[in-house]
Formats: C-alpha cells, structure tokens, sequence
C-alpha cells in the first residue's frame, strides 16, 4: 500500500518540492503517505470533507478556517503540492536558514509568512485589514454560545483600541505584526515533533 | 500434534533471526540514505490557555497549532487502518516504507512467496473447509437429540473440536494467560475487536453463546447449525435497532444459568490491534459478571485487522491464510461487577482500561464508530467552554476592582 504510494511520486517533483518549501525528503516522502491516507476518494486531492474526517480536527472550533486556508480562492480541492505549500509555513525556522542571502525569496516558513497566515485566518474578505466583524466572527467561532454579544463586543473594541494606530477602526497587517510576533516562536517552533 | 511443538518453536526462532538481520540491514541502509524510519512519540502540547488572560490576536495561534497538528498526524484515524511496522515482516502487504535495498533480500522474500502461497495456503484452505464442513453438519446431527445433558456435552465437544481445526487452518499460536480467570455461566464476556478471527480463537478454549445478526449465505447456515446445537443468540436485521429488545434477551439469556457466557465486542468495530476505543454501554447495563478478556496479536507474523472498506470477508480470510502465522496471546483477567454509585458508562470505562492496560493497548475515549461517522459536536462545545471560561473569568475580576 505505501510502497505504492511513494512510486506515485516521482523523485523530480521531490525535489521541486523540497525547493520550494524546505522540507527535506523523508519528511515529503512521510507527508505524502499521509495525504493519500487522508484521500478517501484515491483522486489525488483533498476536499474538504476529506480534512473533516479528522476527528480531532473536526472539533477544533477554528477547525473550518484551518481547513480553508490550504484551499486556493474559490477552489474545492487541494493537491499535494498546495498541501505541502500551506504546511510549509509551520516548518521550524532552522538556524542554518538565517544568514540566508537576503536577496533570495524569501521562505514560506518566515516569520513574517507565518504571521500573515495568522492574519488571514481573521481576514476573511482578504482586503488585509480586519475589520470589527471579522475580529467579531473569529471571537465567537472561539467562544461558541458561552459568551454574550454585549461581553464579545467589548472585547473586540478593546481589542481593536489597543492595536489601532492609524485610527481607522480596523487591524492592518502591520498593526497585526506588533500584537502577535512574541509569541510565535514558542508555539509555531513546537511543530518539530511532527516533523523529524 | 505436541510433538510439533518443539518443530514449531525452532521454526519461529529462525524466522525471527532471518527478520532481525533483515531489519539491520534495512537500518543500515537507511543510516546511509539518512532516511528516518521511526516516528518519534510526541508528550503532549504545552497547556498555552491554563492560566486565565485577557483575549489577545495571538489566540489563534493555540488552536491554529492544534488544528495543523492534527492535519499531520491524528490518534483516531490511523486506529483504523494497518498499523505500521518498525521492521518488515517479509510480507509485502506490511511494506509501508521500504523500498528495495538489497537483492538477497527480494530472494528471501520470493521464496517465502512460494511458500506461502504454494505449500501453507492449499493446506490450511482445505483444513478451514473441513472444520467449517464438520462444524454445521455435526451440530445439525446433535439439533435432534433431546434438550439435556448429553445434548450439551456432545455440543460442547462440537464446538470446540471445529473451532480447534480452524485454529489450524489459520496456523495460529495462541497463548492463553491466567486460565482461571475463564469466563463461567451467566456472565458476559467482552473482549477487544480486531477482527473476526477473535471470535474463533476465544471459541477453541470455551465454549460461549455468540451474540450477532443473522446473515445470509454461508454465514447464515452456519449460525442457524449452530444454535440447533446449544442456544446462541442471533437477531434479525430489523430488531438490531431495537435497544431494548436486545437488552432483554441478553439479560434473559444470562439468567439462565444452564446456559454458556456470552461473547460480546463493546467497540462495535474492528480496530486494529494498537488502542482500545469506547466500549458501547449495552452490555454493562445488563448487571451480571463481566469477565474481560485482552487479545494482542504479534504484527511480526501476519496483520490480523480487517479492514473491512478495503477488503471483503473472503479476501480477507485468504489474506489470513497465507501469512506466516497468526500469533497472538490471549489474557482472562479477573471478573469485574458494576459497584455502588458507578453507572454503566463508567463501568465500561474501567473495564476498557484494565483490557487496555493488559494487553498494552492505547486507551482511547474517541468512538470506533468514528470509522464511518462523523464526531459529535458535543466536543467543539467543551473546547469553547474552556476557552470561553478562561476569557470570562478575567472580565469578572476587572469588574470587581
């Protein structure tokens, strides 16, 4: 069954894969046994149905706005190099990738990439600024029924205060960059487990 | 049959050195390539949300974080399909990462092919034919004799001479563990489910009532030789569904105490041998003695699970029949009652972690039938009462000062 899976793909798009997001190859090889364990319909994508059937997922209430951000705009299903693309954003920043040429694109799994993947969990409409309702609908996707509108109001317009600084009501991406960069290296970098 | 005892024994103690060479070479192969072959065994995330805060923009990140972990590697999903092994059992079907590394090796496991499939497979077919043969036409013949104690005897006997030549036709080596513990009259007995062949290596030792749907086609004759012989309880497809009526003839049936110990499987589904998932509170409501026993199958021999939305029965059972072997150890433990104050939810639960404990399975909450159906919303809301809590609790004390 596996030995199949890893016939399928071919060595070329390894490294084409490897390239773009610095996975090395048995960590592709192993997230490719993954992916077709995940393809109940054996056609090579995955629909959202497919990432459903993920319990633990599945009970993640920001479980849906996970699962979105692998598919492209407006598209049912993601193939392998899109699986590959979104999770390359949670691939611990390596030491020996930080005196990088500068000039050279920059990674998917840099800390500016992996904030703006953040900010577009919240930024549904994506015109990169989050807005009051979006900051409202993401709080109550968190929160379920066990707060008020009044109480989850509040929050947010909190929330939005302390982050504005051009006064136009709503979180930019450069405004987003100041609240949340503390944090990611403790909890984005804990991804190692699942990836040696 | 004991003087291939020592024949048998010296027999796996070679194939076993064959596949520790086997497995360095792969080792070493792999060492070379800088392939890495094991999983590490992750502890658990670090609790980010135990203490209470104020809302900030980088909450997601916690759930982000979960969600992905999840999307990369799952507890539940990979209950249900093969488990993946640490060293190649020289059977293709268990070749999950391994790709060719040497041509010695492809020899050993061409010749084993020829074994497997020329000499061992055409023998234990027609050992299954003969015991499944004997089995329906000799408990028809006993189906006419008065109810009594002859009856029972010659239908013990039955039974269990079959069921010992199916364990032949599956070459499988069972070890049974703390025998005492056997399950008696008027109890239940509940054991963990991997696949049907369960059912037959529990029935070689002891004679128990099978509880189950009646089917069609050969299935169906067989059950319906067997319960002329002594009383096994099947149920038509429509009164499955009928919890109460199930109740009541599992409750009947163990009041009886002529009557042998039922043979039940609270998972409801076949899992595959590493965890133990929620056991189905029926059986524990019923209030008579559980006796639990913990099946573990070796994987080294032959994988014993049957995944049944990959292959059918038949399919399966071949698949069975040209492993190696089927080694597995059986464990009786101690019986268990529901005590004071405990419902059968709990008590199902102690059960599932004294078989899980025994046979070093994973305990798990999360319900088999999450094979085909979907999780219960339920669990989303927890996780937002405890995210909501801890939102809250910060708001209140803002309020007082």
């Amino acid at each position: 069954m596996g030995s199949r899976a890893s016939t399928l793909l071919r060595e070329e798009e390894i490294e084409e894969i490897k390239k773009e997001t610095g996975f090395s190859h048995s960590q592709i090889t192993r997230l490719y046994s993954r992916f077709t364990s995940l393809d109940k319909g054996e056609n090579g994508t995955l629909s959202r149905e497919d990432f459903q059937r993920i319990p633990e997922l599945a009970i993640n209430p920001l479980g849906d706005r996970i699962i979105n951000a692998f598919f492209p705009e407006g598209e049912d299903q993601v193939n392998f190099r899109g699986f590959m693309r979104t999770l390359a954003h949670f691939r611990p920043i390596e030491d020996n990738e930080k005196n990088k040429d500068p000039i050279a694109s920059e990674p998917l799994n840099s800390r500016s990439n992996k904030l703006l993947f953040a900010f577009r969990l919240y930024d549904l409409d994506r015109d990169d600024k989050i807005s009051r309702d979006e900051l409202l609908q993401v709080l109550r996707m968190m929160v379920g029924v066990n707060i008020s509108d009044e109480q989850l109001g509040s929050i947010a317009d909190r929330t939005i205060q302390e982050a504005d600084q051009n006064g136009d009501n709503s979180i930019s991406f450069n405004e987003f960059i100041k609240v949340g960069n503390f944090l990611i290296f403790c909890i984005f970098g804990n991804m190692n487990y699942y990836l040696t | 049959c004991s003087e291939l005892l020592p024949l048998a024994i010296w027999l796996s103690e070679l194939y076993w050195s064959i596949v520790d060479w086997a497995t360095h070479r792969i080792e070493r192969g792999a060492k070379d390539n800088n392939h890495l072959l094991y999983k590490p065994y992750s502890n658990g995330d670090n609790r980010d949300l135990d203490h209470a805060s104020e809302f900030e923009m980088s909450d997601i990140f916690y759930f982000c974080r979960q969600g992905v972990e999840s999307i990369m590697d799952d507890e539940v999903t990979k209950r249900f399909s093969a488990e993946e092994l640490e060293s190649w059992n020289l059977l293709t079907r268990s070749n999950y990462n391994f790709q060719h590394i040497s041509l010695r090796l492809t020899v050993l496991w061409g010749l084993g092919v020829v074994i497997r499939y020329g000499f061992l497979l055409p023998l234990r077919v027609t050992l299954a034919f003969t015991g499944v043969g004997l089995l329906v036409v000799l408990t028809s013949i006993i189906g006419f004799l008065p109810n009594g104690r002859m009856k029972n005897f010659l239908s013990e006997q039955v039974h269990l001479m079959c069921y010992r030549i199916c364990v032949r036709a599956l070459t499988a080596i069972i070890t049974y563990h703390d025998s005492e513990n056997k399950p008696k009259n008027g109890g239940i007995c509940v054991a963990n489910h991997t696949s049907p062949i369960d059912v037959i290596i529990l029935a070689s030792d002891g004679c128990y009532a099978m509880v189950g749907q009646i089917h069609g086609g050969l299935m169906g004759v067989i059950q319906k030789s067997m319960v002329k012989a002594c009383p096994h309880i099947w149920f038509e497809r429509s009164e499955v569904k009928d919890r109460h009526l199930v109740a009541k003839r599992l409750s009947d049936h163990v009041e009886d105490k002529t009557k042998l110990p039922i043979l039940i499987f609270p998972e409801g589904t076949c899992i595959n041998n590493t965890s133990v998932m929620m056991f189905k509170k029926g059986s524990f409501e019923i209030g008579s003695t559980v006796y639990p026993v913990a099946i573990k199958y070796d994987p080294r021999f032959g994988d014993a699970f049957w995944n049944s939305s990959q292959f059918g029965m038949v399919n399966y059972l071949l698949r069975m029949m040209s492993s190696w072997a089927i080694v597995c150890s059986v464990w009786y433990l101690p019986p268990m009652t529901r005590e004071e104050g405990e419902d059968a939810v709990q008590f199902a639960n102690r059960v599932k972690a004294a078989i899980a404990r025994q046979g070093g399975l994973v305990d798990l909450l999360w319900d088999g039938g999450l094979k085909r159906g979907k999780v219960k919303d339920t669990f989303k809301e927890e996780q937002q009462k405890l995210y909501s809590k801890m939102l809250v609790g910060t708001q209140e004390d803002r309020s007082r000062s």
